[in-house]
C-alpha cells in the first residue's frame, strides 16, 4: 500500500515536472517577443534604417498613444543632432498607426504622432521650416502581420530624407 | 448625364387601393415572402431588336432576373424557380390564373411585357396579390435601351415599395475605393458600380492613394481624399465630367470628407500641430468655416438630415467616443458610454439613429443607436470591419470587413458587406477586387 502510494506521488511528481517543462519553453518564446517590446512599444530594430551612422530614422509608440518614449527622445536628439550637422537636409516626418482602429481616427492619430517628433527635434533646435509633417494612418504598414507584435512595429513615425 | 439618360416615364394606371399584402421590415425577416417573378413577355420583333441593340438574347428575362436578385439579396423575399411556373408570361401578365400560382405557393406575383417602340425600351409590369387574387399595382415606363439594367432595378424598387410601405434602394450605386497588391504597399483606386455589384467602373488610375469617397446625396458629385504629390487633401470629383479639384485651401492635412444634406457644404477634419478639428466649406461661396476648436481629435463628422445637428468621433474624453453637437459647434455632448471605443458615427436618412464602429477587446462591430446615445444594438462582430454607410431608405448597412493574415502575414483581403438594420441578412458584395470604404448613393429615380 505505502509503495504504492510513493509510486504515485513519483508519478505525480514527474507529470509535474514535464508539465512545468513544457511550460518553460512556451515562456521562453513569449518573452523573446517581449524582448523586443516594452509595454507594447516596440524596441526591436527589425525595420529600422539609419540616416546616418548611430542615427535611427524612427520612432515608436505605443496603441493609441503619441508619447515619446525614452529610447524615441534619444533616437530624436540623434536626429537633431545630424540635422544640426547637415543643415541643408530637410525632412519629412511619416507619422502611422496600426491596423486596429478606424481609418480616419487613424489618419489624425499618425498626424498626432509625426507632430510630437517634429515638436522634440524643433526643441532640439531643429526648424519648423525645414520639417514636413505627413499621416499615412494605417495605410503603409512595414509588417503585415495580424499580431501585437507587428502592430508594435507599425505604430511609428519615420524621418525621411526630403531632399 | 444620369439625368439625361432617364427619360423616364411613369404612367400609373390607376389601381385598387385594398389592403393586400404586407412585408414587415422592422424584425428580422425569417420567412421571406414567397414570390414569382415571370419573365417579362417579348414578342419576337422586340426580342430581334433588343438582341441587336443590346446583344441579349431575351431582354425580359435578363431585365426579371434583375428583379428576382434584388428582390431575394434584400432577404425579405424568396423568389421561387420558374421551371415550376404553370403560365406562360404574355398569358399571365393579361390575366394571371390565381389557382396556378397558389398551387406553387406563391404570395405575389410580377408579370410584365417588354417592346421595341422607337428605337426606346417600353416596359410594363404588374403586381398581383395572388391569395387575394387582385391587381396591387401595374406601371408602364419608356426609356433608351441601355438602361435595361436600371428598368430592373426600378421595378424591384416599386414592388418593395408597394409591399413593405417604405422606398426601395435599389436603383442606386456604390463608390468604394478598389484595392490591390500586398498589404505593405496597396494600391487604391476609386470605383464606383450598381448597387448589385455590376456596371464597375474605375475613377483613377492609382498611381496616387484614395480613400473614403463619399456621394453627394443630391447630385452626381464625390468627395473623397487623395495623396496626389503626397499631399493628403479633400477632393472634390463630378462622376459624370471626370473633373477634380481640391476643396479649400489648407496648409495641412484635410479628411474625413462628408457632404451636407442638401449637397451644398462639405464637412471634414484639418489636421494640424497634432490637433484635429471639424470645418465645413460652403461650395458656393467657398467661405470656410471652423466648427470645433479643441486640443483633441475631432473628426469623421456626419450631418443629421435636417443638416441642425452633427454627430463626429472625438477623443477629448481620452479615448475614441461618439459626440453630438448643433451644426455651429455648439451643445457638444458626448453620447457613447458603452464599453469600448467608439469610431465613425454616421446619422441615418431617418433621423432616428447613429451607426457606428466599436472596439471592444479586440473585435470590431458594427452597431446602432439611438441618437441619445441609448438604445445600443450590435449589429456583427468580426476581426475587422468599420466604416458602415447607410442605403438610402436607412434599413441596410454596407461597410468593410478586413481579415486576419497568417503567420507570414499572407492572406490579407478587404471586402464588402452589408446588413440589414435587424441585424439579419448579413452578406457579402461581390466586387472585382478588394474592396473598403463604401458610400451608398441617394435613388437615382424618385
Amino acid at each position: 500500500m505505502i509503495l504504492s502510494k510513493i509510486f504515485k506521488n513519483t508519478l505525480l511528481i514527474l507529470t509535474a515536472c514535464l508539465v512545468l517543462s513544457a511550460c518553460a519553453t512556451k515562456k521562453e518564446i513569449a518573452s523573446d517577443i517581449k524582448g523586443s517590446m516594452q509595454g507594447d512599444v516596440y524596441t526591436g530594430t527589425d525595420t529600422v534604417e539609419y540616416l546616418a551612422e548611430g542615427v535611427p530614422d524612427r520612432v515608436f509608440f505605443a496603441t493609441n498613444e503619441s508619447i515619446l518614449t525614452t529610447a524615441s527622445r534619444e533616437t530624436l536628439r540623434a536626429q537633431a543632432a545630424w540635422l544640426r550637422k547637415n543643415s541643408s537636409i530637410n525632412v519629412v516626418l511619416e507619422g502611422h498607426a496600426d491596423e486596429r482602429g478606424t481609418r480616419e481616427y487613424n489618419l489624425a492619430l499618425g498626424e498626432r504622432r509625426a507632430n510630437a517628433a517634429k515638436d522634440y527635434l524643433m526643441t532640439y533646435g531643429i526648424s519648423s521650416d525645414r520639417i514636413t509633417v505627413l499621416s499615412y494612418g494605417k495605410e503603409r504598414p512595414v509588417d503585415s502581420g495580424s499580431n501585437p507584435l507587428s502592430w508594435s512595429k507599425n505604430r511609428r513615425s519615420v524621418t525621411v530624407k526630403a531632399n | 448625364m444620369i439625368k439625361k439618360i432617364i427619360t423616364l416615364f411613369l404612367v400609373l394606371i390607376p389601381i385598387n387601393s385594398y389592403a393586400l399584402i404586407e412585408v414587415d421590415i422592422t424584425r428580422g425577416n425569417l420567412n421571406p415572402l414567397p414570390i414569382a417573378v415571370s419573365p417579362l413577355s417579348i414578342d419576337e420583333k422586340s426580342r430581334k431588336s433588343f438582341e441587336q441593340a443590346l446583344k441579349k438574347e431575351n431582354i425580359g428575362e435578363e431585365i426579371s432576373t434583375i428583379v428576382e436578385n434584388n428582390l431575394s439579396t434584400s432577404g425579405l423575399f424568396n423568389p421561387l424557380n420558374k421551371e415550376a411556373f404553370l403560365q406562360a408570361p404574355d398569358i399571365a401578365n393579361l390575366k394571371p390564373r390565381f389557382e396556378d400560382w397558389n398551387l406553387i405557393k406563391a404570395q405575389a406575383l410580377i408579370t410584365g411585357k417588354v417592346n421595341y417602340i422607337d428605337d426606346k425600351l417600353r416596359v410594363e409590369f404588374r403586381l398581383w396579390d395572388v391569395l387575394a387574387a387582385k391587381e396591387m399595382m401595374a406601371l408602364a415606363f419608356t426609356t433608351v435601351p441601355s438602361n435595361w439594367r436600371r428598368v430592373g432595378h426600378i421595378i424591384s424598387d416599386k414592388v418593395y415599395e408597394r409591399l413593405t410601405g417604405e422606398k426601395g434602394y435599389f436603383d442606386t450605386r456604390i463608390i468604394y475605393v478598389a484595392e490591390e497588391g500586398p498589404k505593405t504597399q496597396r494600391i487604391k483606386k476609386l470605383a464606383i458600380m450598381d448597387q448589385d455589384g455590376s456596371n464597375n467602373k474605375f475613377l483613377t488610375l492609382g498611381n496616387e492613394l484614395v480613400l473614403t469617397p463619399r456621394f453627394n446625396p443630391t447630385s452626381q458629385m464625390v468627395t473623397y481624399l487623395s495623396y496626389f504629390k503626397n499631399l493628403p487633401r479633400v477632393y472634390l470629383l463630378d462622376i459624370e465630367t471626370g473633373t477634380q479639384e481640391v476643396v479649400g485651401d489648407f496648409p495641412g492635412m484635410t479628411f474625413a470628407p462628408r457632404f451636407s444634406p442638401d449637397g451644398k457644404k462639405i464637412i471634414m477634419s484639418f489636421a494640424k500641430d497634432g490637433k484635429s478639428d471639424i470645418y465645413t466649406m460652403d461650395l458656393e461661396n467657398r467661405i470656410v468655416e471652423r466648427i470645433t476648436n479643441h486640443p483633441s481629435i475631432d473628426t469623421s463628422p456626419s450631418y443629421s438630415p435636417d443638416g441642425k445637428y452633427i454627430t463626429f468621433n472625438s477623443d477629448r474624453s481620452g479615448y475614441q467616443q461618439i459626440y453630438i453637437m448643433k451644426n455651429d459647434g455648439s451643445n457638444v455632448k458626448r453620447i457613447s458610454f458603452g464599453n469600448g471605443l467608439y469610431g465613425t458615427p454616421v446619422w441615418s436618412p431617418r433621423g432616428d439613429l447613429i451607426a457606428f464602429t466599436k472596439l471592444h477587446k479586440g473585435k470590431f462591430y458594427i452597431g446602432v443607436m439611438r441618437t441619445d446615445g441609448k438604445g445600443e444594438r450590435l449589429l456583427t462582430e468580426n476581426y475587422y470591419q468599420e466604416a458602415p454607410s447607410w442605403s438610402p431608405n436607412g434599413r441596410v448597412l454596407i461597410f468593410y470587413r478586413e481579415t486576419k493574415t497568417n503567420d507570414k502575414g499572407e492572406g490579407f483581403t478587404a471586402k464588402l458587406w452589408s446588413i440589414d438594420l435587424t441585424g439579419y441578412n448579413e452578406r457579402q458584395i461581390k466586387t472585382s477586387t478588394d474592396a473598403s470604404d463604401p458610400s451608398w448613393s441617394s435613388l437615382l429615380s424618385n
